[in-house]
């Protein structure tokens, strides 16, 4: 009676999880195939559900290859994302090393800081940024949203780089220092060279932020920095069109590398 | 061997101290300056509005004379006159006009019709010709609001964030019934943000409890079920829900397939309240089971199994052994799904048609739309007090130090 009690439960058990792992995963994998829709419509076709050859198309793919619109976005993408990414990792990288010091005063504090353009909704960082931007003339222009980027983009590199340092064995610094190496000598080849799986970690998290940032872009940005999400933003609200789930897909194909990678070198790392 | 003094005296040099604040101090100026200083610029426009202040400087003098009851005298119509005229040449009689009619509407078209016809007006009684241009300025409720929107420093904004005005005497009352818009829209963020991570925690916990405690090979398997959807960009899985959940997407046509529904039936599941709800949760789950995976890998799984040997039923055991070790990961992940779900604005502004608004599309609406800043920057101003108590709540609960990402 019990065991075929608890066989039921953990059946229940697994399909409910089962269920919710199909609600993270589906809606994602369900723009894949309508992306090759051959009509303009968001749902399967007839003819798609018969796999006639017919109903399959790469037209959404040959039209954002082809719209300059797509091609300027990406390059307005690709330019404030890398400046960004940049920024943030150098930035980032020294306050990590900085915050994971013992003697670093007011620490507390100032992780606080470093970490609170993460959690403040971005409805009010765009706003604030827009103000502020916009009087030193930094609206719609480039090295403005690269600077609003990079900010954004810190607490990143500084959460995945701390928590990197929290495995590094200090006793490595102190045997270089003993063996006559300067601090930056120590740095360089030494801690660097071992922290780099956190450091490139959170380089990709700042640039997945930047690449998929709207709201900043939608406040701050002109015509001239159109960006990909921005493109999209305009699409699904205005004029609807199956291209932007070619672009989703490729969208998905990024994310899918950034996450292997990162996990990629969070296995490294812990090894 | 070298000694390190510190470790002998028990006291740090300034040596380490200096070097570890030299490394972040470039960092914390770049997000003062990038970052900080918009938000103090936000707050400041909240509370502080000069324009009317600066292009009335006279007239506001002369009111502050009068005492609020009766029409003010001579003098300060001709103040006004000589300066809404001087307003209208350097053109900025529009941004003047605007606020005082955020005070008292209908007081933008007096104002710039008054500034129109006093050209031709040579000389006064400037009372007489002001009250023969508009019967308002004989009305003293006008040169009240004048006077209020005159303030340099005002509460004004932060009253109507909160659906409160001042009446004329001064005493603070709620605004009248049709125009209470704003409580209602923070209730309906908090509940929202409140049953969004009721519902994370609900059908995370268990994923997170299957991931934790499956074998390593199949729980990395399945960890990337949650972690694709958590790298993948937001507009796209927003762009999934539309398509999915729209009156012609793939979900109603299923259902009409399946005779479920008539083809005329269709439900309407986005562009409301639903496509809200559900599009957040799908968003908002991954930071729910993360960090509820994180604390539950580490709880050992023979205590479940001792319990049960030792007479407990496997319901005694998950709530009184295993549970009550889960909860670090349960405050980490509800408090994070909370702070992210209040300031939510992407996926409602994409699929909450008009029922599904959060109040940070209301900012959106007053910064884009109506263009009345002051009050854009009071409502940013108290989702950032909301916000910033519930992190400073999250690090002592927590600690910032402690977030993990992925």
């Amino acid at each position: 009676m019990v065991t075929t009690d608890h066989g039921f439960w953990r059946v229940a058990y697994l399909g409910f999880c089962a269920l919710v792992f199909a609600f993270l995963i589906a809606p994602i994998l369900v723009i894949v195939p309508l992306s090759f829709n051959a009509e303009p419509y968001f749902t399967f076709t007839e003819g798609m559900l018969r796999l006639d050859a017919e109903a399959w198309s790469l037209r959404w793919y040959r039209q954002i290859v082809e719209d300059e619109e797509w091609s300027r976005a990406l390059v307005n993408s690709l330019l404030i994302g890398v400046s960004a990414t940049i920024l943030a990792t150098v930035l980032g990288t020294l306050a990590a090393l900085g915050l994971s010091n013992a003697a670093m005063p007011a620490r507390r504090f100032a992780t606080g800081l470093l970490i609170s353009p993460m959690v403040t909704p971005v409805i009010i960082s765009a706003a604030g940024m827009f103000f502020f931007y916009s009087s030193l003339g930094l609206a719609q222009t480039h090295l403005g949203l690269i600077l609003a980027h990079a900010a954004l983009g810190t607490p990143f590199v500084v959460i995945t780089v701390t928590a990197t340092l929290a495995g590094y064995d200090t006793n490595l610094s102190r045997a270089a220092a003993s063996l006559g190496a300067g601090p930056l000598r120590i740095f360089r080849r030494v801690q660097l060279p071992l922290i780099a799986p956190g450091v490139v970690s959170g380089a990709i998290f700042a640039f997945a932020a930047s690449f998929d940032e709207v709201v900043v872009v939608l406040f701050m940005g002109g015509i001239e920095q159109r960006t990909i999400p921005r493109q999209m933003w305009s699409g699904i609200r205005e004029e609807i069109s199956p291209a932007i789930l070619a672009v989703a897909v490729f969208l998905i194909v990024f994310a899918v590398l950034f996450l292997l990678t990162v996990e990629w070198l969070r296995r490294r790392n812990a090894r | 061997m070298n000694v390190v003094p510190e470790q002998k005296t028990g006291r740090t040099l300034p040596g380490p101290r200096m070097r570890a604040a030299l490394l972040v101090l470039p960092l914390l100026v770049f997000i003062g300056v990038t970052f900080l200083a918009p938000l103090a610029n936000m707050l400041v426009r909240s509370v502080h509005d000069p324009v009317v202040a600066d292009a009335l400087p006279d007239t506001l003098e002369r009111l502050r004379a009068w005492d609020g009851r009766g029409l003010p005298d001579e003098a300060v119509y001709e103040a006004l006159a000589v300066e809404l005229l001087a307003a209208r040449e350097d053109r900025t009689l529009g941004q003047v006009a605007t606020r005082i009619n955020r005070v008292q509407s209908g007081l933008r078209s007096v104002l710039t019709r008054s500034a129109r016809r006093l050209r031709n007006i040579e000389a006064g009684p400037w009372r007489e010709a002001m009250t023969g241009i508009h019967a308002a300025w004989g009305d003293k409720e006008t040169w009240l609001a004048l006077r209020e929107a005159g303030d340099r420093y005002t509460a004004r904004h932060y009253l109507n964030a909160l659906d409160l005005q001042r009446d004329s005497g001064g005493s603070i009352v709620r605004q009248p019934e049709d125009r209470r818009i704003y409580i209602t829209l923070f209730w309906r963020t908090l509940l929202v943000s409140l049953g969004v991570t009721a519902l994370c925690l609900l059908i995370g916990y268990p994923v997170a409890r299957l991931i934790a405690h499956a074998p390593p090979r199949r729980a990395y398997l399945l960890l990337l079920l949650v972690l694709v959807p958590f790298w993948t960009s937001l507009l796209v899985r927003t762009t999934s829900w539309i398509v999915l959940l729209q009156n012609q997407g793939v979900l109603n046509d299923i259902f009409v397939f399946l005779g479920l529904i008539a083809d005329d039936g269709r439900i309407a599941m986005i562009y409301n309240m639903t496509g809200t709800f559900v599009a957040m949760t799908h968003v908002l789950l991954p930071f729910m089971v993360l960090p509820l995976y994180s604390v539950m890998s580490a709880i050992p799984r023979v205590q479940e199994s001792a319990a049960e040997s030792l007479g407990a039923t496997p319901w005694q055991s998950f709530w009184r052994v295993y549970w009550p070790q889960t909860l670090p990961g349960v405050g980490a992940g509800c408090l994070l799904v909370f702070i992210l779900a209040i300031g939510y604005y992407i996926t409602p502004a994409l699929v909450g048609g008009s029922s599904g608004q959060l109040i940070s599309n209301m900012i959106a609406f007053h910064m884009q739309t109506s263009l009345n800043w002051s009050l854009a920057a009071a409502l940013g101003g108290i989702l950032l007090i909301c916000v910033a108590g519930l992190y400073v709540l999250y690090d002592r609960l927590v600690g910032i130090e402690r977030m993990r990402l992925g």
